[in-house]
């Protein structure tokens, strides 16, 4: 199982990078693992605003459908289209070319509140028995 | 509340070799393996795959009647059959619903000499059901009806290079074994197996039929002999997947109680003009056309409609899902549904019903994927 220790994690399996002033979400490895195959990405659109745990997409593979949740509230500027016509890279390189949105958040205090990379390693792990 | 799952003989291989197990129809089996269900279902379709498929289950009827008594029982006129078809048919309730779909298989009977009997493979979810149906219905038929589900061990193994792997581990000539024929034969020193060519994938292929006891050695046999052709063990998800895109229906999705073989578009397995329970209801179906028909759809807009979702026209329900999914090997998103006869020709317009978003679809020929015996 592969982490990223520059993201934060969120206890749905999601991830999230400060980029300057924008925070990138995405799903992490585990995720794309239970998951399995991945074969569509409905991502929001940009302008749409949520709250912290909103659901604001859905992901499905081959044997299920999995809703997306935002683990921080802010208002999405950008979607990874070319995610959107190739789903699979979720699976193949979940923390690299698989960000699923950019967005701006509404207090970004609440990304301190998500567990660390060495804590989110333990929980995945233990979610995984 | 935990239910308590049956497991085959392979239960600990699959275990070993990655498998994800999960429950079902009371058995817990692997939905896939490390590489996943889209790369299975490619080397099924490009060379061959092999599944444990143990948990269907297995029924013999033999006897002086037992021929009358198979007719009676399922759809398809067995009579036609020779010493060593097999043919798929349904087993209907007197109003036409489906009990199960199985495939008879007439063999030549190993206890009598020059009897033949019949043998019976049938869904795992509906094997107690089918049991109890068929014995129900034995009274006044001179016929001994036999569960021998867990003595027999069920493989398939299917792909386009499946029958020249088989052919290597068989001293019948495969090449000679007709499609939805069998053979009887041994392999690996002596494990007595039956190799039915059918399956259910689309596939050339065969069906095995061997004694539980010799399971181990046959299936790492036989993926030890398909090495060089890469063949993989193959999970429930990409066996669903490959039954689908030829379109053939499993029970509890494209056939039901309340879905007739009619409507299902199987009257290839229905023969009107021999008597067998739901004949008479089938054949007015037939003739005055069923009200509600099976249809493959493609969505227009990407998404993946799941079962019941529900089919809208112009913004009204008319129908439900099926089955749909991600086709792999033609990679679009696709699904069967039940919908009004009137609304069922093809290039229809219609729209599929995806949690809150309504998505737009497109009635399609069926099937998606033209199954090998066809072409």
């Amino acid at each position: 199982m592969k982490i990223d220790q520059d993201a934060r994690y969120s206890d749905e399996h999601e991830w999230v990078r400060a980029e300057g002033d924008l925070f990138v979400y995405g799903i992490s490895d585990f995720a794309q693992d239970q998951l399995s195959d991945i074969v569509y990405l409905e991502p929001p659109e940009v302008g749409d605003v949520f709250e912290k745990g909103d659901a604001i997409g859905v992901v499905e593979s081959v044997k299920a459908a999995a809703d997306l949740y935002l683990p921080i509230g802010g208002e999405i500027v950008e979607v990874n289209e070319a995610l959107v016509d190739a789903p699979e890279v979720m699976n193949s390189d979940p923390y690299g070319e698989a960000w699923i949105v950019k967005f701006k958040a509404s207090d970004a205090g609440e990304f301190e509140g998500l567990m660390s990379a060495g804590d989110y390693q333990k929980y995945a792990e233990e979610a995984h028995e | 509340m935990s239910e308590v799952l049956n497991k085959t003989e392979l239960n600990q291989w699959h275990v070993d070799h990655g498998g994800r197990m999960v429950p079902f129809a009371g058995w817990e089996m692997p939905v896939q393996y490390p590489t996943g269900p889209l790369q299975e279902h490619k080397v099924t379709r490009e060379s061959a795959g092999l599944f444990d498929i143990d948990h269907m289950g297995q029924i013999e009827v033999r006897g002086p009647q037992a021929e009358a008594f198979v007719n009676w029982l399922v759809t398809y006129d067995v009579s036609k059959m020779k010493l060593l078809d097999a043919h798929y048919a349904l087993f209907c309730y007197a109003d036409g619903g489906v009990v199960d779909d199985l495939f008879v298989y007439r063999l030549p009977d190993p206890q009598v000499e020059g009897q033949d009997y019949f043998f019976l493979a049938v869904n795992a979810s509906n094997r107690d059901k089918d049991v109890a149906w068929v014995k129900s219905h034995a009274a006044g038929f001179d016929v001994q009806v036999k569960d021998i589900s867990d003595e027999t061990y069920m493989l398939a193994f299917q792909g386009p290079r499946a029958p020249e792997i088989m052919d290597r581990l068989t001293n019948v000539d495969l090449t000679r074994v007709a499609r939805f024929t069998a053979a009887q034969d041994t392999i690996f020193n002596g494990v007595p197996v039956l190799l039915g060519r059918t399956g259910y994938t689309g596939e050339d292929g065969f069906e095995l039929f061997l004694p539980a006891e010799h399971v181990l050695k046959v299936w790492e046999g036989i993926l030890k002999e398909g090495e060089n052709e890469n063949i993989v063990p193959v999970g429930l998800a990409a066996r669903d997947s490959l039954r689908f895109e030829p379109c053939m229906p499993l029970y509890g999705h494209e056939l039901s109680p309340d879905i007739s073989p009619v409507e299902a578009r199987l009257t290839f397995a229905v023969s009107f003009d021999k008597a067998f329970i739901g004949r008479d209801a089938l054949l007015k179906q037939k003739l005055e056309k069923p009200d509600k028909v099976l249809v493959g759809f493609e969505l227009t807009d990407r998404g993946v409609a799941r079962e019941g979702y529900p089919i809208l026209l112009e913004g009204e329900q008319i129908g439900f899902v099926t089955s749909g999914m991600f086709s792999p090997t033609t990679s679009r998103y696709l699904g069967m549904a039940l919908v009004p006869r009137e609304h069922a020709s093809i290039g229809t317009e219609i729209e599929v019903q995806i949690r809150k978003k309504t998505t737009r679809a497109k009635i399609i020929k069926r099937p998606f994927y033209v199954p090998a015996y066809r072409r």
